[in-house]
Order: C-alpha cells, then sequence, then structure tokens
C-alpha cells in the first residue's frame, strides 16, 4: 500500500525534479498542444456565444479546410493563392450553412441544432472524401513558408528541443486570438455580436441582423479551422483521422465554458500540460495510453465545482 | 408503424433487386472487402488499388485465370467490423470464393463463420496469428508470415546489428504499437523472448483516437532512451509515429516497423527526417517485374484502375496488394488443376490453398520473378514461417539492407500451437477438422 | 373514419389502463406482431435476417434505452456505444463462468452490469447539465473504451483482445456461436425486444416515466414538487444503461459473433442518438422508426447503384452515402424537428378525418 502511494503520490515528481530538462519538454509539448486544442475550441466558441450551437462540424471543418488548401495546391494553384482561395472556400461554407441549416432551424431546441451539426458533419465527411479523396496528403509546409526546422536549447544539463513549426503555431495562434478578440471588441461588427450572444431579441431590436451575424461567426470559426488544420496538418499529416483528435476540444470547452473566448484558451492550456503531465508521469502506472479519456476527467473534476466551467456564465435557475 | 414497414418494403427491394446482379455462371466471383474511407484509408487505397489491379490485369491479359474471368467486386468496410460483417452477408450468397478482410477486427469475426459457410479467408500476413496451425483452423490461411514471425524476425535482426542474440542482454527495445488486438497480438511473444534473451521491453500503446496526436508516448521514447524502437502500426498513426521519431531526434536506422508500417505515404511526409526508417517486408518493390508492367499496361494505361497516378503502382502496399491477389489467383488456379474443373467454388478453392505451392519456376512464369520467395502452404502449417528482409527508406523509396531471412520459427511455432489451443479451449464446441489432409 | 375511436367506451379501469387503448392500434399491434414473427421467418433470406432485421431491432432497443434517459429524462448522453459495451462484456464473461446457463438469461443480466455503470457515470448530472453533462458523459465512452482495451481480464488474457461468442444454447436451441442460424438468433432478438418495449412502455406511463417527465421538463419544479432529483437522474441513467447493456450483448452474441474495443466506438454512440433524434424524442416508436431509417438507408443507397446497373466505385457510393445520410439528417431535423413520431401522429389525425378533413 505504502508502496502505491508513493508511486502516486512521490515518485512522480522526483522523477520531475531528476530530469528538469524532460520535464521543460513536457511542458513545451503540453503547450503546443494545448495551443491547438485551444485553436479549435475557440471556434466552437465563437459559435456557441453567437447562436447557442453547439458546433459538432467544427472537427470536420478543420480537416476540410486543410484538404481544400492541400488539394488546391495539389491541383496546381500556387500555396498562397490556394490560401486565399480557401478562405473563400471557408466563406461559402459559412454563408451556404447559415442558409441551408441555420435559418430554417431558428428556435428549435438546442439538441436539434447541436444534431444538424452532426450531420452536417457528415456531410463534410463525405463530400471531402468524394472530392479529394481519402488517402492522408501531406501539408505544404514550406511551401507556406512556415519554418520546418528544430532547435536544441541547452538548459539545466539537458535540452530541449524546440519546433519551429510549433513556434510558429504559437505565435500564429496567438495573433489570431488577438486580432478575433481586437474585431470583437472594436469594431461594428464585434459590438452587434456581442449584443446577439446576450440577446437575441434585444439584438433583433436594434436592428442587428441575426442571420449575418451568424454567417460573420461561422465564417470566423472557418478561417480559426483553417489555421488549425495547417497547423496540425504540419505536426502529422492531412486525414480524416484529425477529426478524432478535435474531439479533444470538447473538454477543453466545457473546462473554459461555453461562452468564454479566455476559457477557450486557458483551458486549451490546462488540458494540454494536465493531460501530457499525466500521461507521462503518471499513465505508465496503468499501462499507459490514458490521454484518450484522462482530459475528460480532467474537465469533470472542474465542473463538479464550476458547473459553468471556468469563465463560462453563470447558471441562474428560476421557476 | 406503417412507415417503418414502407421502408423495410423498400428495403426488401432494393436487396430483391440487387439480387440479379448474382451468380452469373462461368465467373469467379471475388469480392474484395476495401477501405478507401476512413481514418486508416492512407494504408487501404494502395492495397485495394494493388489487389483490385492483378486481377483486372489477369482478366484483360489472360481472360481471367484458367479461361475463366473473375468478377471483382469492391465492398467498402471503411475498417468498420460492422461493415464489414455486413460486407460479408452481401457479397457470401453470391458465391464468393475468399474473403480478404483486410483488418483484424473484420478477420476475427469471419474466422467461425468460414468453416460454417465454408468460404476460405486469406488474411495475408495480418489476423489471429494461431490461425496457421491448419489442424484447428482449415478454412483459414495466413501466408507468407504470421505477426509472432514477424516479431521475431525484428528480434532477430536486431540482435545481428547488436552482434549475436547475446548481445541482447541487457538491451531496451521499445515497442510502439496500435493499441487494438493487432499491436497486442505480438506482444506475448515479444515478452517471452525478452526472458530468454535478457532484454527489456517497454511498451508504448497508441489509442485509436489519439493516433494523430502521439507527442506523449514519444516523450516517454525520449525519457527511456531505448536502444531500438519496434512498432506496429497501420494508418495514420505511421507517417505520425515516423514524425515524431525525427522529431525527439530518434536515431532512425534504430527504428524498425513491421511489414504493415512500411507505406511509402508512411515515411514520405517526415521529408529528410525519415531516412534511415527501416521496415520488415516480405515481397520486393517497385515496378520492374513483368506482372506489374503488364498491369501498368493493361489495366492503368487504359483507365481501368484507382491509382491516383501510374508512378503510385510498384509502391510499397501496391505491391502488396499484388502478392495478395497473387496467392488468390494461384489458389484458383491449384484448386482447377485439382478438380479438372473450370468453375470452381469456395470449398475446392480452400483445397487450392492448402495444396499451393509457389515455386521459382511458377513465379517466373507469372512474371514474378524475384518479387517473393518460393512458398508453399501444406496441411499443417497455413502460414510458412518464410523469409523476410529488412528494408530502409533512403528518403525517396524503400531499399532492401538485408539479405532474406528466417523468423524463428523454432519460437514460434509452439506458441501459435497453444494459441490454436486455447482459441479452441474458449470456443468450445469448436468443430474438428472434417477436410482431409491432401 | 380510419383511424376513429368513436364508440369505443372504456367502461372499466382495466381498459382505460391498457397499452392500446383502441381497436384499431390493436389490430395494427397484432399485424405487425404476426409480420414480424411468421411472415418475415417465413419470407426472409438469411441476408436480410442477418443485415437488416437483427441490427435493426439490436439498434431499436439501444435506441429506447438512449430514448428513456435522453427523450424521458431529459439527460443527454454521449455514451451510449460505452454502455453497450459494458454489456456485451459482462455477458462475455457470464458466459465463460456459466457455460450451461441459457444465454438469454445471461444477456439480460449483462444488463445489470451496464445499469452499475451507467449508475456510477450517472452521477455527475446532479451536478452538471446540458451539453456540460454531454461532454461529461463522453468521458464515460472514453475510459470505457480504454478499460475494454486494457483489462485483459476482460476478454479472457485474448491475444487478439476481442471477445469470440462461443456456442451457447437456450432450450436446446444453438442461438449463439457461428452455427446458430439467423432465424434461431432473429427469434431470439425479437421475443427480447418485444419483451423490453412492452416493458418501457409500461414504465414510462407509470410514476416513474412520469417523473422522469418532471425532471426533464424542469428539474428544479419537479424537485419543489417533491421528486427527488438523486434518485430520478441515477434510476434513468441506470435503466437506460440496462437496455443499452442488453442492446449491445445481443449485439455481439446474436449478430456480430465477435467485437473489439473499437465496436463500441463514438460513432455507435452518434449512431444511436441519431436514431432517437430522428424517431422522436420521448416516443418508444418513434425509436423503432428512427433505427429502421439510420439502420436500413445506408443499405439500401449501398444497393442503389447495383439495381441501376450503374458501375461506381465502393468507395464513391460510400462517400456520396455519407453526404446522403448527413443531408438527409438535416433535411429531417428542419422538415419534422419532432421527429417519425410527430409524422406518425400527424398521420394518424389525418387518418381518422379522412376522407372529409374539417
Amino acid at each position: 500500500m505504502g508502496e502505491i502511494l508513493y508511486l502516486i503520490l512521490v515518485d512522480p515528481f522526483v522523477q520531475m525534479a531528476e530530469l528538469p530538462d524532460f520535464f521543460l519538454q513536457v511542458l513545451w509539448e503540453g503547450f503546443v498542444s494545448g495551443i491547438l486544442y485551444a485553436l479549435i475550441a475557440l471556434g466552437f466558441v465563437l459559435i456557441f456565444k453567437a447562436s447557442g450551437v453547439f458546433n459538432f462540424a467544427q472537427g470536420i471543418m478543420v480537416v476540410f479546410a486543410a484538404l481544400s488548401l492541400v488539394g488546391l495546391w495539389e491541383a496546381g494553384v500556387p500555396a498562397f493563392l490556394a490560401l486565399a482561395l480557401c478562405v473563400l472556400v471557408m466563406l461559402g461554407l459559412a454563408l451556404g450553412v447559415e442558409r441551408l441549416v441555420l435559418r430554417p432551424l431558428v428556435n428549435q431546441p438546442d439538441i436539434i441544432l447541436f444534431m444538424a451539426t452532426i450531420g452536417l458533419t457528415y456531410f463534410l465527411i463525405g463530400l471531402g472524401e468524394f472530392i479529394f479523396g481519402g488517402e492522408p496528403k501531406t501539408m505544404i509546409t514550406s511551401e507556406l513558408l512556415l519554418p520546418t526546422g528544430s532547435h536544441a536549447w541547452e538548459v539545466m544539463g539537458g535540452v530541449v528541443i524546440f519546433q519551429e513549426i510549433d513556434i510558429a503555431a504559437a505565435v500564429i495562434a496567438g495573433v489570431l486570438m488577438t486580432a478575433l478578440g481586437l474585431f470583437f471588441q472594436n469594431t461594428r461588427i464585434g459590438r452587434a455580436l456581442r449584443a446577439v450572444a446576450d440577446d437575441h431579441q434585444a439584438a433583433l431590436s436594434v436592428g442587428i441582423s441575426l442571420n449575418q451575424i451568424w454567417a460573420i461567426v461561422w465564417f470566423a470559426a472557418g478561417i480559426v479551422a483553417l489555421a488549425t488544420g495547417i497547423m496540425w496538418g504540419a505536426r502529422s499529416d492531412v486525414s480524416f483521422a484529425l477529426q478524432i483528435v478535435a474531439l479533444k476540444a470538447l473538454p477543453v470547452l466545457v473546462l473554459g465554458g461555453l461562452t468564454s473566448v479566455p476559457g477557450a484558451i486557458v483551458g486549451g492550456l490546462i488540458i494540454g500540460v494536465g493531460e501530457k503531465i499525466g500521461e507521462i508521469y503518471w499513465g505508465s502506472m496503468i499501462g499507459g495510453g490514458i490521454e484518450g479519456w484522462l482530459a475528460y476527467f480532467i474537465a469533470l473534476a472542474f465542473l463538479l465545482v464550476r458547473p459553468q466551467g471556468l469563465f463560462g456564465e453563470r447558471i441562474i435557475e428560476r421557476v | 408503424m406503417r412507415l417503418r414497414q414502407a421502408l423495410l418494403g423498400a428495403a426488401a427491394l432494393a436487396v430483391a433487386a440487387g439480387a440479379p446482379a448474382a451468380p452469373v455462371l462461368a465467373e469467379l466471383y471475388v469480392p474484395l472487402l476495401t477501405y478507401r474511407t476512413g481514418a486508416y484509408a492512407g494504408s487501404g487505397i494502395p492495397i485495394a488499388d494493388g489487389m483490385h489491379d492483378y486481377l483486372a490485369m489477369l482478366n484483360a491479359r489472360d481472360g481471367g485465370i484458367g479461361g475463366v474471368r473473375i468478377a471483382i467486386e469492391e465492398c467498402e468496410t471503411g475498417y468498420d467490423a460492422q461493415k464489414g460483417v455486413e460486407c460479408y452477408e452481401s457479397t457470401k450468397g453470391k458465391g464468393a470464393l475468399v474473403y480478404n478482410p483486410y483488418s483484424t477486427g473484420i478477420t476475427l469475426q469471419l474466422i467461425p463463420k468460414a468453416s460454417v459457410d465454408r468460404i476460405p479467408v486469406l488474411s495475408m500476413a495480418y489476423g489471429l496469428s494461431a490461425a496457421a496451425v491448419g489442424e484447428t483452423f482449415p478454412w483459414i490461411f495466413n501466408p507468407p508470415d504470421t505477426y509472432w514471425d514477424g516479431a521475431s524476425a525484428i528480434i532477430k535482426y536486431i540482435a545481428e546489428q547488436e552482434g549475436g542474440l547475446d548481445a541482447l542482454e541487457g538491451k531496451k527495445i521499445g515497442y510502439i504499437y496500435l493499441d487494438a488486438g493487432y499491436g497486442r497480438e505480438p506482444i506475448p511473444l515479444l515478452e517471452q523472448l525478452a526472458q530468454k534473451y535478457g532484454y527489456e521491453l517497454v511498451q508504448y500503446p497508441v489509442p485509436g483516437n489519439q493516433m494523430q496526436n502521439q507527442s506523449s508516448q514519444w516523450l516517454n521514447v525520449r525519457r527511456d532512451r531505448p536502444d531500438y524502437m519496434v512498432m506496429w502500426g497501420w494508418g495514420a498513426m505511421n507517417p505520425t509515429a515516423v514524425k515524431e521519431a525525427a522529431k525527439i531526434r530518434f536515431p532512425m536506422e534504430k527504428f524498425i516497423g513491421v511489414w504493415w508500417a512500411g507505406g511509402d505515404d508512411d515515411a514520405r511526409p517526415a521529408g529528410e527526417g525519415a531516412k534511415g526508417y527501416k521496415t520488415l517486408n516480405f515481397h520486393g518493390v517497385g515496378a520492374d517485374y513483368g506482372a506489374i508492367q503488364d498491369i501498368l499496361e493493361h489495366v492503368v494505361k487504359k483507365g481501368q484502375s484507382k491509382v491516383a497516378s501510374s508512378d503510385k503502382v510498384g509502391e510499397n502496399l501496391y505491391n502488396r496488394g499484388v502478392m495478395n491477389s497473387v496467392f488468390i489467383a494461384e489458389a484458383i488456379r491449384t484448386a482447377q488443376e485439382l478438380t479438372g474443373k473450370k468453375e470452381v467454388d469456395a470449398v475446392d478453392v480452400r483445397r487450392g490453398f492448402e495444396n499451393l505451392n509457389i515455386t521459382e519456376e511458377r513465379l517466373e512464369e507469372i512474371g514474378l520473378e524475384g518479387f517473393m520467395k518460393p512458398l508453399q502452404i501444406t496441411c499443417e502449417d497455413h502460414s510458412g514461417h518464410n523469409p523476410v528482409y529488412v528494408q530502409q527508406w533512403n528518403g525517396q523509396r524503400w531499399e532492401p539492407v538485408s539479405e532474406w531471412f528466417e523468423p524463428m520459427s523454432d519460437v514460434v511455432r509452439p506458441l501459435l500451437e497453444q494459441a490454436a489451443k486455447d482459441y479452441v479451449q474458449a470456443n468450445q464446441p469448436w468443430p474438428e477438422r472434417a477436410e482431409p489432409c491432401e | 373514419m380510419l383511424y376513429r375511436e368513436t364508440g369505443q367506451f372504456r367502461t372499466s379501469y382495466a381498459a382505460d389502463q391498457a397499452i392500446f387503448p383502441l381497436r384499431q392500434d390493436r389490430i395494427g399491434i397484432a399485424a405487425i406482431a404476426l409480420a414480424a414473427a411468421l411472415a418475415v421467418p417465413l419470407l426472409a433470406d438469411d441476408f436480410f435476417l442477418n443485415t437488416i432485421m437483427i441490427p435493426f431491432l439490436i439498434f431499436a432497443l439501444a435506441a429506447i434505452g438512449l430514448n428513456l434517459l435522453t427523450g424521458y429524462a431529459g439527460q443527454l448522453s454521449l455514451g451510449t456505444g460505452a454502455f453497450m459495451g459494458v454489456g456485451a462484456y459482462a455477458c462475455y464473461k457470464l458466459t465463460t463462468f456459466f457455460p450451461e446457463v441459457n444465454v438469454l438469461l445471461l444477456i439480460l443480466l449483462s444488463g445489470f452490469f451496464s445499469a452499475g455503470i451507467g449508475f456510477v457515470f450517472g452521477l455527475p448530472s446532479l451536478r452538471i447539465k446540458g451539453f456540460y453533462l454531454a461532454v461529461a458523459t463522453l468521458a464515460a465512452q472514453f475510459f470505457l473504451d480504454w478499460c475494454f482495451n486494457r483489462i485483459g481480464w476482460l476478454y479472457n488474457y485474448n491475444a487478439s483482445g476481442a471477445i469470440e461468442v462461443p456456442t451457447r444454447e437456450a432450450f436446446g436451441i444453438v442461438l449463439t456461436g457461428p452455427t446458430a442460424t439467423p432465424l434461431a438468433r432473429y427469434m431470439a432478438v425479437l421475443a427480447l425486444v418485444a419483451l423490453m418495449a412492452w416493458l418501457a412502455s409500461n414504465l414510462v406511463r407509470g410514476r416513474i416515466g412520469r417523473s422522469w417527465m418532471m425532471v426533464r421538463d424542469m428539474d428544479i419544479a419537479a424537485e419543489l414538487m417533491g421528486i427527488r432529483l438523486l434518485r430520478t437522474k441515477l434510476l434513468a441513467f441506470a435503466v437506460s444503461s440496462f437496455y443499452c447493456g442488453v442492446a449491445g450483448a445481443m449485439m455481439v452474441f446474436l449478430w456480430l459473433g465477435a467485437a473489439e474495443a473499437s465496436s463500441f466506438g463514438i460513432n455507435v454512440s452518434f449512431q444511436v442518438l441519431f436514431m432517437v433524434i430522428i424517431g422522436g424524442l420521448g416516443s418508444l416508436i418513434g425509436s423503432f422508426m428512427g433505427a429502421a431509417f439510420i439502420w436500413i438507408l445506408p443499405i439500401v443507397i449501398r444497393f442503389v447503384p447495383a439495381m441501376l446497373g450503374l458501375d461506381v466505385g465502393a468507395a464513391t457510393v460510400e462517400h456520396v452515402s455519407f453526404m446522403l445520410v448527413g443531408g438527409l439528417i438535416i433535411f429531417i431535423l428542419i422538415a419534422e424537428p419532432h421527429g417519425f413520431a410527430r409524422l406518425w401522429q400527424v398521420a394518424k389525425q389525418k387518418m381518422r378525418t379522412w376522407p372529409f378533413p374539417y
């Protein structure tokens, strides 16, 4: 018994202290995947905030955006033109979803809208494979002028290896989040969006077009999906299996609170770092591979204390 | 409720209308369970293309096998066991001669059905290792090697690099695998060999939903610093693993995958970083074989293949598919010779498999000289512990870096027999072998 | 005219409480029962039984299970696949321990294990609600998946990590394993599903079902009116998981014949959820209709090109099938958000006034 307690309570920290450089590496890896989780979660939050739709299709939008990019490039379009066209594709998707799915389903219960986005997921899987084929593709990292090298940083008697693409991912994610933040804070559309998030009817009554706002947030979520797709595609490759990884954004989402942009970022980092540390220092005790569910348990633990997530709006219930 | 009936009626109609496509006489009906969709499509597509194209080539060049055309039908499984069983049920009534599930999960479901429905299952170098014991599994064939052969071959190769089996003492060997039946199968053998030769086995499972998110596993590898890494990966897991290995600067020439982790698209995405990565193989790569040139000429150039471009022909997994179809074609041919009739049925094809003998001369005849080692299947041994070799990725293509060598069949065979006994024990009453040995 | 209740008087409490108080309903249900128990076995071939009827009934049962939880008690769950897995693995262990016992009994018993696990994972529902809860149930899905993979005892340390169904009998007939005929398996599935659907229909009409619906409509109000939330919600989780567990055990033992952890993945959860939503939340008959639609549609789509004589690749058909299923789901949600059950009600109303709608 004492031995088990030692393994759980003491040994992991001894390990951390023994190999500080390795611990730093773990933190960095957790940070990078946390950023990527946060990006996916950000797409969810934007849409949930503005329209109350729990957009399950965010994961497949990531795949679809990345596939379109690589597909266009493979068809002979120059990389940056392909990127621009991809933005147009996401715009078309946003308009299509708003017109064909959201508008007819306005005022339906949440679960119906949720199911509609799962239907959308199936549709996009079929469409993506139909157009681009099912084979995994290699992300055009260097064509997009993204760095691919790596740096070893000697510290504390060891090395920490940084991938340039990971650093780029962190920078791009930071820029994207800041830009979105500024956009929603300081522009007319941004203010309209926040008005819609607060109260649909009040927003309507002051002349804000709900449909327009929805199309804009879906477009913004599409841009975020494109960025995520490029980053994650560069880390592994672009295939439909990525969609499963995107499920990781769900615990991030509930941990941060469904309606909070900072929540998505903080939640992403907590989950990213937490699950890495958990897997590496505690996971091997029970056979490893616990990353699949650890994130959900971390989120669950937080939820039991704060049922609305870290930054979510307080749930007030009245009879 | 009426709606339900209407739907059922519609389904029944659809089924009935689908049926006439069934047994047209004078055809050899070969259903191919393939997957070109889903998370494993990256590995599934080249194999599906290779399997299809070789059979289509036989149709175009020779008019089929023994003058009887082959009816090829692909059924999409998406690597999903439910859909696989659905494919099986929907095609078995059409006189299917043999099944190639291309998924360990689907194979396991077909194993008990095979002897009842009397249709052989060819699980080429995958599926249940114990199925090599022909006495217990007369309907299942898994040539040329089982996973345990593969695992023992990798250990043997590592020992050779280190200077003999004794040099394994005290070494640390990491094993990264897809956390499913497929990846877990070799573990008992690797553990047994670890005891015997004194190396330490460290396991790194990769859950199916984490295939593209392996940084934890590779961080652990970095911490544990194993001397060698062995990989049992499939689908999107492979390219991610190769990339991650390159990222932590693991010496790639000490990273060895099983034959299924050796797609060209598994190594290529990692670019320069993948140079040196090794996998096992049991057939040649490249298009410099007569039969493969024939495929290019009769099938690909005529636009009857689904390959994305003709340079995909000759890639490793494409050739794997071709080899699979060679087995099918040769088994059918053997069955035709044994029975003297042209239109063989599934029972005959089983006999054909059991008497399969692909000699050097035969390989030359079918235009695959040097493509694979001669292979013979016997009544007792449905797999054969055939020689394998190690190939290495040079940044562009696979190159052989070792001679052909035998797996440790003396270690594997007793394990296989024990596993077959366990299987029978767990699945009582398991039918006794009713088919005579020839 | 066709569906008119006029003139059918209920003269006793028993008559008033009948499941099918209307003569037309009784005739209809008898006809369906006859068709399912006689016509299908006589007319259908093995393919129809194996690929359509057996999975359809099994999924219908799972959909009823989820509907009890989501449609009646209002708790959204994305862990159905895993709960089905618990039933399947429990049944596998039970058949290992008690090889002589009637396998149908073991299938029903395995539901209790699933109910226990469902109870545990239902605990957060007391504090967490809505989508937050849905994500919490995903924890069950992924954790149980991991258990099915990692705990060797569950699959008897089988090297392949799969559970393979042994040959077992009930009432002297081989029901499971490769030698069981599709007909025998179909009849067993039909009997179990009919029994459990009947139980469910009584459950939701009674005290328990009504308290679930109160919780669904507003749990605080229900609590104020004296419903004990703890008990009610956990009971919903347990009963729902029981149904899913039995469905899972049937899926492996009476349909697939072998299964790996991946057979109970998140896709199964979504599939069943679709059945519930498309069929209609809070409707048992809807669960059947939803299961029929979601299960049979892709199969029909597969056969369409062959029917039309088109030579389309298997993969293309699959892509189109994905697009069609996705598109149709959205279409049905737009056309009738309350699912087929609502359409059925509308149809009944039409039949009642036909041919003189006023």
